[in-house]
């Protein structure tokens, strides 16, 4: 281990040595703010395309038993914007558009008539808090079949009532437990939770699932600065659990 | 092993240009033998003789020890950096709900002060975390990988023969206490300290796993208790590397520039333990 060596020696090893470590350096780029915001869009790229690749389409998010749900009140209500954009549900319809055969408005009943199931899954919040809830609909994958979509398209794009706008990709939007929700708690969607039809994903992040959906789009290509709310201010896309 | 061979190369290295009986030059004392590096100085004209040979300053031996391979210096930076960024930006993502309780009645629990966090709001915070914990992962990777295969991992690995020398080597640098004997590169309360280190890292990656992707590795969160305790193990993992953090710092500190320029330059001069 220890050696017996000139100074002068010991002095050119150690700069020799030292030399080597210039490439650690090149992490400093990081201070720059003018630099760190492009390379964290790349940082944040690749952890989507690593989600993406770790998405198993068809495992399954962890499902709880009644006792386990939190009680109603104990939901937290989360809006952008306001709590209430005060849809017509009398003359509500969803806007169907993009890579479908059968393009159009469809209305609740439509929806509420393909095959309903009910699930307790974790939702969880980009902010770090977790709720167990009860979430009744329709698996997306059904309504996809209703309307002709082609689900071999990149995309499913939303627009909600109170402007705020989503993108999934369609593994996510095929995935067994993603639901359009028109229930919780076994009661019609109330007008805070997003009256009366919602995304519910269990495994998504809370942000990608839209309230008071209005259109859905199926589609290949996303609009730059059109990706989703949140995420066009610096959220991950990909947002998956 | 790895780790010898290393130390092998770089003696050859050493005494490869060792210097040779040569004649004396003009040239002012301290000047440098002619070697592959310095081919200058073999310009000069020789000396007539007979000059009594003067042993140069230069050749006379210095003890020293290459005590971090490259691996390891680059690993250690590079974790350095990405721990920085993830504890600050990790404490930005905290104040987006400072508790581990439910969500409704929400408690704070700790107000992290804006000053000491990095990401300016959760989303920009998110940013430095999702980027940074790839080069986390990475040195940590390549580091346990060259400890274990290189069997440098015996050096600093703490085991239970360690645990008589913890108290003596605390009681010294807390105390005052008298110095125990050096008998290898590390004490055994560094050795607690790096083995625990690599622990708190150990944790932070699986409860990180967990906590990016609770879904995809559902087993695993079961097994650390389910993804609402273990944002809670993440942050004690975070508050492990805290503890950890200040007396690494002291430490490097307290042994000087030849101590922390071996962190730079792998080659530690006067090492205080013997051969």
């Amino acid at each position: 281990m220890i050696s017996q060596l000139p100074e002068k020696e010991l002095q050119r090893q150690s700069r020799r040595q030292l030399l080597k470590l210039a490439p650690v350096a090149a992490l400093g780029v990081f201070a720059f703010p003018k630099v760190n915001d492009r390379l964290l869009a790349a940082g944040v790229r690749f952890s989507d395309w690593a989600s993406g690749g770790l998405f198993r389409s068809q495992h399954l998010a962890q499902t709880f038993p009644d006792s386990e749900v939190v009680p109603f009140e104990k939901f937290p209500y989360n809006g952008y914007d306001v709590l209430d954009p005060e849809v017509d549900l009398e003359k509500w319809t969803l806007t169907v558009e993009g890579e479908v055969r059968r393009p159009g408005e469809y209305t609740l009943a439509q929806i509420q008539a393909l095959p309903k199931i009910s699930q307790n899954t974790r939702h969880v919040c980009v902010e770090g808090w977790d709720v167990v809830g009860s979430f009744g609909g329709t698996p997306i994958s059904n309504f996809l079949r209703l309307v002709g979509a082609d689900t071999g398209a990149r995309f499913l794009e939303v627009d909600c009532a109170d402007d705020y706008y989503e993108a999934i990709d369609m593994a996510s939007a095929l995935h067994p437990q993603s639901l359009l929700c028109y229930e919780m708690y076994g009661q019609p969607l109330d007008r805070k939770h997003g009256a009366p039809l919602r995304l519910q994903m269990p495994t998504k992040l809370g942000y990608k699932q839209a309230k008071y959906l209005d259109t859905i789009r199926v589609t290949n290509v996303l609009k730059p600065g059109k990706t989703g709310y949140w995420e066009d201010q610096g959220y991950s896309w990909f947002g998956g659990l | 092993m790895a780790h010898e061979n290393n130390n092998q190369e770089a003696k050859e290295q050493i005494h490869d240009p060792a210097p040779t009986p040569e004649p004396l030059r003009a040239k002012p004392p301290g000047e440098v033998a002619p070697t592959e590096t310095n081919p200058d100085a073999v310009d000069s004209e020789p000396l007539p003789l007979p000059v009594p040979p003067v042993q140069p300053r230069e050749t006379e031996p210095v003890r020293a020890a290459y005590e971090h391979p490259l691996a390891i210096r680059v690993t250690h930076w590079v974790n350095a950096i990405a721990l920085f960024v993830l504890v600050t930006s990790g404490l930005r993502i905290f104040r987006a709900f400072p508790s581990f309780g439910p969500k409704i009645p929400e408690k704070v629990l700790l107000d992290i002060p804006k000053a000491l966090t990095l990401g300016g709001w959760l989303g920009g915070a998110l940013q430095w975390h999702f980027t940074f914990m790839w080069f986390f992962v990475a040195s940590g990777l390549v580091y346990v990988a060259y400890q274990v295969i290189s069997g440098h991992y015996r050096t600093l690995l703490f085991t239970p023969s360690d645990v008589p020398g913890v108290w003596p080597m605390a009681r010294h640098y807390f105390l005052f206490g008298p110095k125990p004997p050096a008998t290898g590169q590390y004490n055994p309360l560094q050795k607690l300290a790096y083995t625990s280190a690599i622990g708190f890292g150990v944790l932070s990656l699986l409860t990180g796993i967990v906590l990016y992707k609770p879904a995809q590795f559902s087993g695993l969160a079961f097994l650390l208790g389910g993804f609402h305790l273990t944002r809670l193990w993440h942050f004690v993992a975070m508050c492990g590397f805290l503890a950890f953090i200040p007396g690494h710092l002291i430490m490097v500190v307290l042994h000087g520039w030849s101590n922390f320029y071996s962190m730079l330059s792998g080659w530690k001069r006067n090492p205080e333990y013997p051969a």
